[in-house]
């Protein structure tokens, strides 16, 4: 019976996964690419090769909108980077504490701002912060820091920190959950091989747990990357898909909607919305590629 | 263990961190909730405090229940999560048991060519997708949601159950095909319940950023009657920001089915990520 003919089982198996996985993942997404190569005269789709690309990266209204979308997606980055990789990797070593009581707890609590949809984050953000409600104020009056407070939402300068800053508040719980699983996975032998050589506490995480971890930062870190380049939900929420005050949150994925959608009174324009996702697709793509041939390869891996 | 790792000073600090953080973390929660039920006078007044006789009202729910057909919207969600789910375990439970289990030319490659997806958000591809779905008159349905939630489910869904498969024991396997199971048996009764725990990590995977997603539902399914609950918040606080009672309302009613959906599967889904199975 083994190797006659073709094992329709094999083929029974697969189909379903893969037709509905080529037809609305893979094929759309070439699709995209292609389409950026077209353009609509007249309701007439025209091929215009490499044309809307040039708009984009040479029509100083387009290419201005790009680069700061791009420019503000990476300070966006770079702020989960600093604020929520470090914050996550220190609760999950405060967490990992064998004799700590009420772990569990704590766990269950830190992530339940990740199950939490960006429609009710936005918005609940955006009442606290407001200067019409209060909250913030008053608490940081209560604080004697009342200076610091501003409409941090409205105001150009901070409100693509504040949503970065809230999007690290929502998505915390990731990291802290992913480094306190490789920091479990550390034998008991190794941590009491360090000890008996006088190293403990603080020494002990430096030395022996971070090097060890390093592997899961790497995947936190590309997650957070794929993550954040093609991030809209949050930012339309709070800031509506102008990326308002002055474009200042505008990022690539409120970008591309506004451009594939219109808004005002621009019309939607698929073709140029393509670009931009292509655009994104390409940038995801050298991000993966770094990690994958550049970072993942280097990291050493312990098999315990 | 050494007393070095058992300082009370230490373990003081290390509650008060914690504490200190769960505080950040439910705080915009807990102010939304209370506030929910307060007058629009004591909104105000006092934000941070619980509700009381003389404030407690509930004409923020009213007006929600009035105005937002938010059953209809619960009721899609719910739908379009399930089915999406169902069609992620069975699909992909099948494609992992094809690629654990066989040995066929082009294996590696398939394995590959599913992987791809775990790295690629489907979004790239919005522009043709809707342009697909306009076609194909499946826009402004629920299948058009479920569609590509399976698809984008799928790639993570078989990557982790064929790890899993990969484990499960030949003899039994070999036994069933002794006693003349068919290949489609031993998978649906043999193979399959044993990678139960591992289906319900995928589940409660995707559970969430299904149920959370605003992309889709507002390109895909912006119509009344088929509005998603997320989409459907969305809207609806767009429409009233003014009405405080009305927004606070509609987000505590946003927040209690993902708040009951997560107190049921937490500790599976803790489980599930604590248990490598990102690797």
């Amino acid at each position: 019976m083994k190797n006659s003919g073709i094992k329709w089982h094999v083929i029974v198996f697969l189909a379903p996964a893969v037709l509905v996985y080529t037809a609305i993942m893979i094929f759309p997404l070439f699709n995209t690419l292609r389409l950026a190569l077209y353009t609509e005269v007249d309701q007439v789709r025209q091929f215009v090769g490499l044309e809307n690309f040039r708009t984009l990266f040479g029509d100083p209204y387009w290419s201005g909108q790009f680069w700061n979308a791009l420019g503000n997606n990476f300070w966006f980055f770079f702020i989960h980077m600093i604020v929520q990789n470090p914050i996550g990797i220190a609760l999950a070593a405060i967490l990992s504490h064998p004799r700590l009581r009420f772990a569990a707890l704590y766990r269950t609590a830190i992530f339940v701002p990740t199950i939490l949809s960006f429609v009710i984050v936005g918005f609940a953000w955006k009442l606290i912060l407001s200067p019409i409600w209060g909250i913030t104020p008053d608490m940081l009056k209560a604080l004697g820091l009342k200076w610091l407070y501003a409409p941090y939402l409205g105001k150009e300068e901070y409100a693509l920190t504040t949503l970065a800053l809230i999007s690290v508040w929502q998505f915390v719980g990731i990291p802290m959950m992913l480094i306190y699983a490789a920091l479990l996975s550390i034998p008991e032998e190794v941590l009491e091989a360090g000890e008996v050589d006088g190293i403990t506490g603080f020494a002990s995480f430096w030395k022996i747990k971070l090097p060890l971890i390093l592997p899961s930062i790497g995947i936190i870190s590309i997650l957070t990357f794929v993550g954040n380049f093609n991030a809209f939900d949050l930012i339309y929420t709070t800031q509506g898909a102008l990326a308002g005050p002055d474009f200042s949150t505008d990022i690539l994925g409120t970008f591309m909607y506004r451009t594939f959608f219109g808004f005002q009174l621009q019309l939607g324009d698929p073709h140029m919305g393509s670009a931009i996702a292509s655009g994104m697709f390409g940038i995801i793509l050298i991000g993966v590629c770094i990690y994958l041939f550049g970072i993942q390869t280097r990291l050493r891996r312990y098999q315990f | 263990m050494s007393k070095a790792r058992n300082n009370p000073l230490n373990s003081f600090a290390a509650h008060a961190a914690l504490i200190a953080y769960t505080l950040i973390a439910l705080f915009p929660v807990f102010v939304i909730l209370i506030n929910s039920f307060k007058t629009r006078k004591a909104i105000f007044r006092d934000p941070l405090a619980l509700p009381e006789a003389d404030t407690f009202t509930l004409i923020g729910y009213q007006t929600v229940l009035k105005q937002g057909d938010f059953f209809l919207y619960f009721q899609n969600s719910m739908i379009v999560t399930v089915v999406s789910l169902t069609l992620v375990l069975l699909f992909g439970a099948m494609a992992a048991f094809a690629l654990a289990e066989y040995k066929f030319k082009g294996n590696m490659l398939m394995g590959l060519y599913l992987a791809l997806g775990i790295m690629i958000p489907i979004r790239i591809g919005t522009v043709a997708i809707l342009e697909m779905m306009v076609s194909s008159g499946l826009v402004n349905t629920l299948w058009a949601l479920i569609l590509v939630y399976t698809a984008q489910g799928l790639p993570l869904a078989v990557f982790i159950l064929s790890e899993f498969m990969r484990q499960v024991s030949d003899d039994l396997k070999n036994a069933g095909r002794i006693d003349g199971l068919s290949e489609y048996t031993i998978f649906f009764r043999l193979v399959l319940p044993l990678v139960r725990p591992a289906m319900a990590t995928v589940a409660v995977f995707n559970m969430i950023p299904i149920w959370n997603d605003l992309w889709f539902p507002l390109i895909l399914a912006p119509a009344e009657e088929t509005k998603t609950l997320t989409l459907g918040s969305q809207v609806f606080i767009g429409q009233f920001v003014t009405d405080w009672n009305a927004v606070l309302s509609a987000l505590s009613m946003a927040i209690l089915p993902v708040m009951i959906l997560y107190v049921i599967f937490s500790r599976q889904l803790i489980r599930g990520i604590t248990s490598g199975a990102v690797k």
